[in-house]
């Protein structure tokens, strides 16, 4: 993993705390919606919204479906960050 | 203040240790002091999470209206309903939401049941929205087009006639916000058929369905205030169905709150202005009459030029104004008296404080010579260090934040909306005045040497009607505004008034006040049920402005005159306390009444019809059949 993609982790850790209302909520490169409490269809699109935000960027759908743990999501970040 | 609608720009910056002082809230005014500030969708959640545990856990919510909220869309509002909880409770509501599944307007237009069956639900709101309308989009073809306006209409006003009949509900129907897609360009409104011109005729026509009942939200007007682009996100309507781009929810939630309110009565009345750097660039004192900035010619003088046009149609509206400065009296008066460029003048303003006291003292001897309730107040002051002293002392009071800039202070007071109206009648356009008048009726008793030769130099004459279709918007009104002088707090839309003009169960009083001072129009409603032998008063209000005037013993020497005549020996009253009718506690002691009987929270009086002494009153009565 790249230091990019593993800062990046480093910044949505607040952000998942803050949208699924866990402030011990702890998620690494591996964590899927699977094993978080509360994080169903409707609190991914708020955790989507609220990363928009956050890093000033838009996914689109498919880029959304495509995401199977939180590292793809860190990766999908960096890559539209950097046009990489 | 780039995003001021989508920020909420005139609350607080949310405290970063929100989450951590939200944890510690464990009573409904902390809720809704909480409330109070600029929260996004992730924080407004989390208060609204904390709200439905305290009311699982039956906790002291008992200072916040309850009301419930059926909410149905063509579009997911799960996203929705926390954030409208937890709005709510800014405006003091404590609000619950029923959810319709998804998408079911149709069902609940044309079948027996209802998603709401059960449920006692006091408003719904409609939410549609283009996705969910019969649209058949037909350019070039008008004829087509007309008909497909009447289908959509038709639809709409089944959804809300059936809501209406089944629920019993009043009803909130938002218009609906245009698509950004214009294919033809400048074009694309003027030729009949294109969506855009269906749905520019569709809005039109839903504002004449505006009923007693029913309200029209104006989303169609917000999503064009923040921009249609930014409000319609495709991605995720195409992800799940949002009716709006997720930022907006914060926004959209306070304004349906604000409906909710003004429904309730909540909506603010009275506007408190500071003056140096408010009204005025500069200051008076040091500037002198020369030196202040005010009216064109120079950009500084034009922004506070238009806070004050804009705050003089307010008082058009009805908003009483008021001046609270630290200034010397006569000083702070020159530019209203002597500058050619204000356009507020000293006859608009209702109570003119100057001195050197603090803020917060200010605007309690201000409410009181209105007989207004703190939470009738908002106050606008450029400076943060009066706005903070004001919030602390007075949480009731609204004190929006100002930006540096004056040229935004009159968008920023507007876009608060803190004066939203749900009707507009001939009484609002006058209500400015009535204040004013009264505020020189307390200069009249400061002079008199007792309370009885001031009541007599008032010269009164007092009007007692059963209601009827000319009373009847007003009467409707003050039932649904009046809080404070209020023994039950009971509402009646218009349609029930209406309904009560003919039924001979009901004895019902509207009630007007002249005196040498103005017209103060209706200020009173009394409605008693009739039975055997005993005649039980089901509502009984009054407005403060005429307080302490013997308008309640006028009112109860009409109704026992009416009740003797019909044989009757005894009437009983309730009162029902809310947090807002502390006034009327010894309402019925105070006239003779017994209190026979308190059951969870009522107290029930009675007075024995032959055992009131009628004392003269210090008014002319007229009565007008």
């Amino acid at each position: 993993m790249t230091d990019a993609v593993n800062n990046t982790l480093q910044r949505l850790v607040p952000i998942f705390q803050d949208v699924l209302d866990d402030d011990s909520l702890a998620i690494d490169a591996t964590t899927t919606a699977q094993d978080v409490d509360g994080w169903d269809s409707l609190a991914h699109i708020r955790l989507v919204v609220s990363i928009e935000k956050a890093f000033s960027l838009r996914f689109s759908a498919a880029e959304i479906s495509e995401l199977q743990n939180v590292g793809d999501m860190a990766a999908l970040i960096v890559k539209k960050q950097t046009g990489a | 203040m780039n995003n001021l609608f989508q920020d909420l720009g005139w609350l607080q910056a949310a405290p970063s240790d929100f989450s951590h002082r939200l944890a510690s809230v464990n009573a409904g005014n902390e809720l809704r002091a909480l409330a109070q500030y600029a929260l996004d969708d992730n924080q407004l959640r989390k208060l609204a999470k904390k709200y439905s545990k305290l009311l699982a856990d039956n906790a002291e919510l008992s200072d916040l209206t309850p009301l419930t909220l059926g909410v149905i869309s063509h579009s997911t509002t799960q996203l929705m309903t926390p954030a409208l909880q937890a709005s709510a409770l800014r405006f003091g509501i404590a609000l619950k939401t029923v959810e319709a599944p998804y998408d079911q307007l149709a069902h609940e237009a044309y079948s027996a049941e209802s998603a709401f069956a059960g449920c006692k639900v006091n408003m719904v709101l409609v939410a549609a929205d283009y996705h969910g309308l019969p649209l058949k989009p037909c350019p070039g073809d008008r004829e087509a087009a007309e008909t497909n306006v009447a289908e959509c209409l038709a639809y709409l006003q089944a959804v809300t006639q059936s809501l209406r009949v089944k629920t019993g509900a009043q009803i909130i129907l938002q218009n609906i916000a245009p698509p950004v897609e214009l294919l033809s360009g400048s074009f694309e409104g003027r030729l009949p058929g294109t969506t855009a011109w269906l749905l520019q005729r569709l809005n039109s026509e839903l504002d004449h369905l505006v009923a007693d009942d029913l309200f029209i939200f104006d989303v169609a007007g917000l999503a064009s205030t923040v921009g249609l682009a930014n409000w319609h996100d495709l991605t995720l309507y195409n992800i799940g169905k949002l009716p709006f781009a997720q930022v907006f929810t914060p926004i959209y939630a306070d304004y349906v709150c604000r409906i909710l309110a003004a429904r309730l009565g909540k909506s603010r009345r009275c506007l408190i202005l500071d003056l140096d750097n408010t009204l005025w660039g500069g200051v008076i004192g040091d500037d002198g009459l020369e030196g202040i900035l005010i009216g064109n010619g120079n950009p500084t003088g034009e922004a506070h030029l238009q806070l004050q046009q804009t705050i003089l149609a307010l008082r058009a509206r009805g908003v009483v104004l008021a001046v609270s400065s630290k200034n010397e009296d006569a000083i702070a008066r020159l530019p209203f008296r002597e500058h050619p460029d204000m356009v507020l003048k000293e006859d608009h303003i209702a109570v003119f404080q100057a001195n050197w006291s603090d803020k917060a003292s200010n605007i309690r001897a201000i409410a009181q010579t209105l007989s207004l309730g703190l939470e009738s107040m908002v106050f606008l002051d450029d400076n943060p260090v009066e706005r903070l002293q004001v919030r602390r002392e007075l949480p009731e009071v609204a004190v929006p934040e100002l930006p540096e800039d004056p040229a935004l202070f009159a968008r920023v007071l507007a876009a608060a909306g803190y004066f939203e109206a749900i009707t507009f009648s001939d009484e609002d356009r006058k209500r400015a005045a009535f204040y004013q008048d009264n505020a020189k009726r307390v200069e009249i008793l400061s002079q008199s040497s007792d309370m009885d030769a001031y009541l007599r130099a008032l010269d009164m004459e007092i009007t007692l009607t059963p209601f009827d279709s000319v009373g009847r918007a007003r009467i409707a009104q003050l039932i649904s505004k009046s809080n404070q002088f209020n023994l039950t707090t009971k509402r009646y839309s218009e349609a029930e008034v209406k309904a009560l003009e003919s039924d001979p169960n009901y004895f019902t009083r509207q009630v007007r006040l002249k005196d040498c001072m103005g017209d103060n129009g209706m200020i009173s409603v009394l409605i008693c049920k009739k039975a055997d032998g005993v005649w039980f008063i089901d509502t009984w209000l009054m407005s403060c402005r005429v307080l302490s005037r013997k308008v309640e013993d006028a009112v109860l020497q009409d109704l026992l005159a009416a009740a003797k005549s019909a044989a009757v020996s005894r009437l009983r009253g309730k009162y029902c306390p809310t947090s807002r009718n502390v006034i009327v506690k010894d309402h019925y002691k105070k006239l003779g009444f017994d209190k026979i009987g308190a059951v969870e929270n009522e107290e029930v009086w009675q007075l024995n019809v032959c055992d009131y002494q009628a004392l003269p009153l210090p008014m002319k009565f007229k009565y007008s059949l």
